[in-house]
C-alpha cells in the first residue's frame, strides 16, 4: 500500500505492506534507526515516537495508520542547526543514559508530555508515573527523572 | 550527600558517547544494513522435552522469498549440529535427536526480509514425540528422572559436576561444638539479564577473500573470534568480529548462541550477508539466564553473636546444556566468596550442577561469576541468625566484620581480599540512613500494631554488607576455554600529540570511550578530548577476554594505565635528546618532562610527540614514535565492597511492598569518573529491586516457560525505584596501577539481600523468618499466612 507520512518535517511516500509496523517503516524504509525495538509487545516504550504530537509505541502501530500524519522521531528532536533539544542536553548532563538503547524512547515520551503539559515535571508523582511508561535497564530511573525536570526548567525559562 | 575522596583528574566529565546516543545516531547491530543482506529466523521447540520424529521443510523452501532452510540434519553433515559451550560441554545448534527445552532451536530460515522469514517458519512441519520433562532441579538426580543428555555416551543421569571449596573437617568440627546453629534453605531463582537490546548478529562471508565478518553485539569479541575459529575450522586471521554499540549486556551477550552460528552457515550457503536478531520472547526463553541456585546455608555461632563458621550446599540448575561462562577451574564461579565480609574460623561449600529441561546458560546478569548468589546467601543467613538470637542485624554485622588491620585477608576458601575498611562503610551507611531513628520509628509502629491498630503498612529495615570479587583474573588460575584472562592495550600518539587507545574490552553502556580516555589523560597530561578510544573490532584492537564480571577497569583499565606509562617513559628518552640531557635528569609533571632543578627547561608531550616523528637523532631505546603496547595479567582479583540499607513499607493485607528509601555506600577503590560510577550503582540497585520483588523465570510442570515476555517477566519501572541515596568511601586497591577496583556489578550483587532483609524485617511481627524471591504481593501474603510459595515452580 502507498502511504504518505511527514517524518521530522519531511514528506515521505512509502510503499508498505498493510502489516508493516510504523517502527519498521521508520527504521527500514526511512533509514531512521534512532527508533529502537526492544520488545515489540508494546511494553518497554523504546520505540516511542510522536504521531501528531502524541507519544505512541511505533511497534504497535501500522505504517498505514499514519497515512497523512506527522511523525517525529529522535532524529527530529534537535534544532535545524543541530543544537540539541533541552531534553537531549539534560539527559547528557544528568547521566540519564548509559547504553543509549532506551534513550530515544524516553526522549520522545518526555518531549510529548512536556509539550502537552510543561507542569508535569513540577509534580514528582506525576513525573514518576509518566516515566513508568518506558523501561530502562541501566540507570535506575533517578537520573532520567532529574533530566526531565532539568529540561522542563530550561524550556520554561526559554518561554518566559 | 555523596562524598568522593580523590577521584581521578577529570572526574565527573560528561560522556563522549552521549553525543551520538541522544541524537539516535548510535549504531547497534540491528541498525546495520549490508548490501544484499538476507534475514534469518529461528524455529523453536514448543516442548521442553520431546523426540523429533520428522521435520518437513518443503513448503518453507517453496516460499518465493526464502533462500535457504537449514535443519539439524544439514548442520550434522557439516559437523556443526553441536557446538562447544564455554564450560567444555556441548550444545545443539539445531536439534537433531531431541529438543531439551522449550524454545530450543530446531530450524533456521533465510529469506529476503524479516517478515517473510517469519512467515516461512509457519510452513515448517515438525512432528514431536513429547517426553516427560525434568523441571524441578531438586528432583533432577532422582533415580527415575528422565535422562536429558542421552546424546552423551553412557550418560545415565542428569549430573554435571560436584565441586567444593574450604576445609570440610574443620568446618564440621566447629559446627559440632557450636552453641548456636541456624539452617535455612534459600532459593536464588532463575532470572534473566534482559538487556533492552536483544542478541543478534550479521554474518558476512566473502567467498573470494575467504573472510568472515560477523557484526555481533558481543561483550567479548576476541573470545568469539577464537571460538569461531576452533568450532568452524576457519582460519582465525580470516575472521573479524565487529561489536558495535551494544544496548546493554549484563552478561547476556557473552556466549555464542545457535542463531549466530546459523547466520554464519546461512551466509556461507547463500553467499550473501545474513542478519539474525532475536525477538524479546526468544531472548527471555533461550539465551542465557542467571542464578537458579538452590542453597542450604548453615551458620555456627556463639550465643552472644560471634559467627564462627558457615557451611553451604547447593543444587545448581544449569538447564539442558552446561553453557555457564565461568573460569575453567571454577564450575560454580566465585561462589566460594560466600564467607562474605566476616571473620570466620572455617567454611565449606559443596555445589552440585544438574541438567534440567530449561534453557542453558548461567553466565549472566551482572553476577561477577556467582558472587551474587554467594552475597545473597550470607547476607540472608546473617539476618536469619539475628532473628534467632534476637539481636539487631546491624550490630551483629558490626561485631563480625573484618577489621581494617586484617587486610590483605586470606579467606577460609582461599581468596586474598586486597583491601578494605568495612566498619567505616557500614557506619557511613547507618549515618546516612539515620539508622537509630528508623529503628525508633519502627518500634513505635510495632507497639501500635501490637496494641491492635488496624490497617496501614509495616515498615522494615534491611541491611546488606557485601564483598565483591572482580577483575578475573590472574591467568595462571583463570581461563575460559583455555584462554587466559588477560587483556591487551595499544596506545598510539600522533605527531600532533593526539592519541588513539585500542582496547580489547567492549562497552555495553559503561562509558569506556570516556573513562579510558580519562585514564590516558591523567597519565600523559593531555585532554581526554584528544584521545580516541577504539574498541569492539577484532581487526583493530589487541586480544583480550572482554567485558563481564566487572573486569574492564580492574584488567583493561590497568592495561591502559600501564601502556600510557610506557609511552611516558619513551617520551622521557626523547625529551632527553631534545634537551640534550640524560633522561635520568628529567622530572615529570602532568603533561611535561623538565630538567630537575631547572623547571623552565622542559618539553610537553605534544612537543615530544612531534620530535619523535621528526628528523631528530633519536637515542638508544626509541626506534621512533612514542607508541606502546602491553598485556595486563592481574596479580589478584580486586575486592570492592559496600554497605546497603533498604527501608520498605509492606501492606500486610495485600502483600504489596513499597521501597521507601535505599542507601548505598560503595567502596570501589579510586573512582575514575564518579558520575559514571554512581550511574552504575543506580542501575544495579534497580536490578536488585527487580530481582527481590519482581523478576522471575518460572516453569510449569511440563516445562513451559512462564516468563517469556515483558508482560510476564516484570522489570522495575520508575515507580518501583526510589531516589537512591549514595555514599562512598575510597580504599584503593594496593595492586592496581591506579587503585581502582571495578564497580559494574557491585550494586546488583549487594542490593537484593538488603531488599529481602527489609521485607522480612517488616514481617517479623508475623513470625516469618524467611521467604524466597521474588517477593511479589502473592509471595508476601502467602508468607504471612505461614504457607510460603515455592517461587520457581508454578506447581500447587
Amino acid at each position: 500500500m502507498r502511504v504518505t507520512l511527514t517524518v521530522n518535517g519531511e514528506r515521505r511516500e512509502l510503499e508498505v505492506e498493510a502489516r508493516r509496523t510504523l517502527a519498521d517503516a521508520l527504521r527500514e524504509n526511512c533509514r531512521l534507526t534512532g527508533t529502537h525495538l526492544a520488545c515489540e509487545h508494546g511494553v518497554c516504550g523504546a520505540c516511542t515516537v510522536l504521531v501528531d504530537g502524541e507519544a505512541v509505541r511505533s511497534c504497535l502501530m501500522f505504517a498505514v495508520q499514519c497515512d497523512g500524519r506527522e511523525v517525529r522521531t529522535v532524529e527530529g528532536l534537535a534544532g535545524a542547526d543541530g543544537t540539541p533539544h533541552p531534553l537531549q542536553e539534560a539527559f547528557s548532563a544528568e547521566h540519564a543514559l548509559q547504553c543509549g538503547f532506551c534513550t530515544p524512547g524516553f526522549l520522545m515520551l518526555a518531549a510529548g508530555a512536556l509539550q502537552e503539559d510543561p507542569s508535569i515535571a513540577d509534580d514528582p508523582d506525576r513525573l514518576r508515573e509518566l516515566l513508568t511508561s518506558n523501561l530502562c535497564r541501566c540507570t535506575g530511573y533517578e537520573s532520567i527523572r532529574r533530566a526531565v525536570t532539568r529540561a522542563a526548567g530550561e524550556l520554561a525559562g526559554g518561554a518566559s | 550527600m555523596t562524598t568522593v575522596e580523590t577521584p581521578m583528574g577529570y572526574g565527573s566529565m560528561r560522556r563522549k558517547e552521549d553525543a551520538r546516543f541522544i541524537r539516535g545516531r548510535g549504531t547497534y547491530v540491528d541498525d546495520v544494513t549490508l548490501p544484499g543482506m538476507l534475514y534469518g529466523a529461528v524455529l523453536r521447540s514448543p516442548f521442553a522435552h520431546a523426540r523429533i520424529v520428522s521435520i518437513d521443510t518443503k513448503a518453507a523452501e517453496a516460499h518465493p522469498k526464502v533462500r535457504a532452510v537449514i535443519t539439524g540434519a544439514i548442520l550434522d553433515g557439516l559437523k556443526l549440529a553441536w557446538m562447544p559451550t564455554l564450560s567444555y560441554d556441548t550444545q545443539a545448534v539445531l536439534a537433531t535427536d531431541k529438543v531439551r527445552f522449550q524454545g530450543q532451536e530446531v530450524a533456521f530460515v533465510v529469506a529476503e526480509d524479516r517478515y517473510a522469514a517469519r512467515d516461512a517458519l509457519e510452513l515448517i512441519d515438525v512432528e514431536y514425540e513429547p517426553l516427560p520433562a525434568v523441571v524441578d532441579a531438586r528432583r533432577a538426580l532422582d533415580p527415575d528422572a528422565p535422562v536429558i543428555r542421552d546424546d552423551k555416551d553412557g550418560k545415565t543421569d542428569n549430573h554435571i559436576f560436584d565441586w567444593s571449596s574450604g576445609d570440610k573437617d574443620a568446618t564440621d568440627r566447629v559446627f559440632s561444638e557450636a552453641e548456636v546453629v541456624v539452617t535455612q534453605d534459600v532459593l536464588y531463582p532463575r532470572v534473566h539479564p534482559a538487556p533492552l537490546e536483544t542478541c543478534g548478529a550479521i554474518a558476512d562471508f566473502d567467498k573470494v577473500t575467504g573472510k568472515l565478518t560477523i557484526w555481533c553485539n558481543t561483550q567479548a569479541p576476541h573470545a568469539h573470534r577464537t571460538v569461531y575459529a576452533m568450532v568452524a575450522g576457519l582460519p582465525e586471521h580470516k575472521i573479524r568480529i565487529i561489536s558495535p554499540d551494544i544496548g546493554g549486556g549484563f552478561g547476556n551477550k557473552v556466549g555464542i548462541y545457535p542463531g549466530y552460528v546459523c547466520a554464519v552457515v546461512g551466509s556461507i550457503v547463500t553467499g550473501r550477508p545474513v542478519k539474525w536478531m532475536e525477538d524479546r520472547s526468544e531472548n527471555l526463553m533461550s539465551t542465557s539466564f542467571a542464578r537458579d541456585y538452590h542453597m542450604r546455608g548453615e551458620i555456627a555461632a556463639t550465643r552472644d553473636g560471634k559467627i564462627r563458621a558457615v557451611r553451604v550446599s547447593v543444587i545448581a540448575d544449569h538447564g539442558a546444556f552446561n553453557g555457564t561462562a565461568q573460569p575453567t577451574k571454577f564450575p560454580a564461579g566465585f561462589f566460594h566468596v560466600f564467607t562474605g565480609s566476616y571473620d570466620l574460623e572455617a567454611a565449606h561449600c559443596a555445589v552440585t550442577g544438574v541438567y534440567t529441561n530449561k534453557a542453558p546458560g548461567g553466565v549472566a546478569y551482572a553476577c561477577s561469576f556467582r558472587v551474587t548468589e554467594a552475597a545473597y546467601l550470607i547476607e540472608r543467613m546473617v539476618d536469619v541468625l539475628a532473628y534467632e538470637l534476637g539481636t539487631d542485624p546491624a550490630a551483629l554485622r558490626m561485631r563480625n566484620l573484618l577489621r581494617p588491620e586484617q587486610f590483605p585477608y586470606p579467606s577460609p576458601t582461599g581468596w586474598e581480599y586486597d583491601s578494605g575498611d568495612y566498619p567505616r562503610a557500614l557506619a557511613l551507611a547507618m549515618d546516612i540512613a539515620g539508622y537509630d531513628d528508623l529503628r525508633a520509628e519502627q518500634a513505635a509502629q510495632r507497639e501500635r500494631w501490637a496494641a491492635g491498630e488496624v490497617g496501614g503498612t509495616l515498615m522494615g529495615v534491611g541491611i546488606s554488607f557485601f564483598t565483591e570479587a572482580v577483575g578475573a583474573g590472574p591467568r595462571k588460575h583463570m581461563d575460559i576455554l583455555g584462554l587466559g584472562m588477560a587483556d591487551g592495550a595499544e596506545l598510539r600518539v600522533h605527531p600532533t600529540g593526539k592519541a588513539v587507545l585500542r582496547i580489547s574490552v567492549q562497552s555495553q553502556g559503561q562509558g569506556h570511550e570516556t573513562t579510558y580516555a580519562q585514564i590516558v589523560a591523567e597519565e600523559l597530561g593531555i585532554s581526554p578530548d584528544d584521545i580516541e578510544v577504539v574498541h569492539g573490532d577484532t581487526d583493530q584492537t589487541p586480544f583480550g577476554l572482554g567485558t563481564y564480571g566487572s573486569r574492564s577497569t580492574p584488567v583493561s583499565g590497568a592495561a591502559t594505565a600501564v601502556v600510557a606509562r610506557k609511552v611516558r617513559e619513551r617520551a622521557r628518552i626523547v625529551a632527553g635528546a631534545m634537551l640534550e640531557v640524560s633522561p635520568e635528569d628529567l622530572e615529570w609533571e602532568k603533561g611535561r618532562w623538565f630538567v630537575r632543578g631547572d623547571p623552565d627547561q622542559g618539553r610537553t608531550i605534544t612537543e615530544i610527540a612531534l620530535a619523535a616523528h621528526s628528523s631528530l637523532e633519536l637515542p638508544e631505546g626509541v626506534e621512533g614514535h612514542l607508541d606502546a603496547t602491553t598485556v595486563y595479567n592481574p596479580p589478584n582479583l580486586t575486592f570492592p565492597f559496600g554497605a546497603y540499607i533498604c527501608v520498605v513499607d509492606v501492606d500486610p493485607g495485600t502483600g504489596r511492598v513499597k521501597v521507601r528509601r535505599f542507601v548505598a555506600v560503595d567502596d570501589c577503590g579510586v573512582r575514575i569518573n564518579p558520575m559514571i560510577v554512581e550511574g552504575q550503582v543506580h542501575g544495579g540497585l534497580a536490578d536488585g529491586i527487580g530481582m527481590a520483588l519482581m523478576e522471575l523465570i518460572a516453569f510449569d510442570p511440563d516445562g513451559n516457560c512462564l516468563g517469556a515476555s515483558f508482560m510476564d517477566y516484570l522489570l522495575p519501572t520508575s515507580m518501583e525505584c526510589p531516589s537512591w541515596e549514595l555514599g562512598a568511601t575510597v580504599t584503593p586497591s594496593p595492586h592496581h596501577p591506579i587503585g581502582a577496583k571495578g564497580v559494574g556489578e557491585s550494586a546488583t550483587v549487594g542490593s537484593p539481600a538488603a531488599v529481602v532483609n527489609a521485607v522480612l524485617d517488616a514481617l517479623k511481627p508475623f513470625g516469618v523468618r524467611h521467604a524466597d524471591m521474588p517477593l511479589t504481593p502473592a509471595a508476601v501474603w502467602r508468607a504471612i499466612q505461614g504457607a510460603p510459595l515455592r517461587t520457581d515452580l508454578a506447581i500447587g
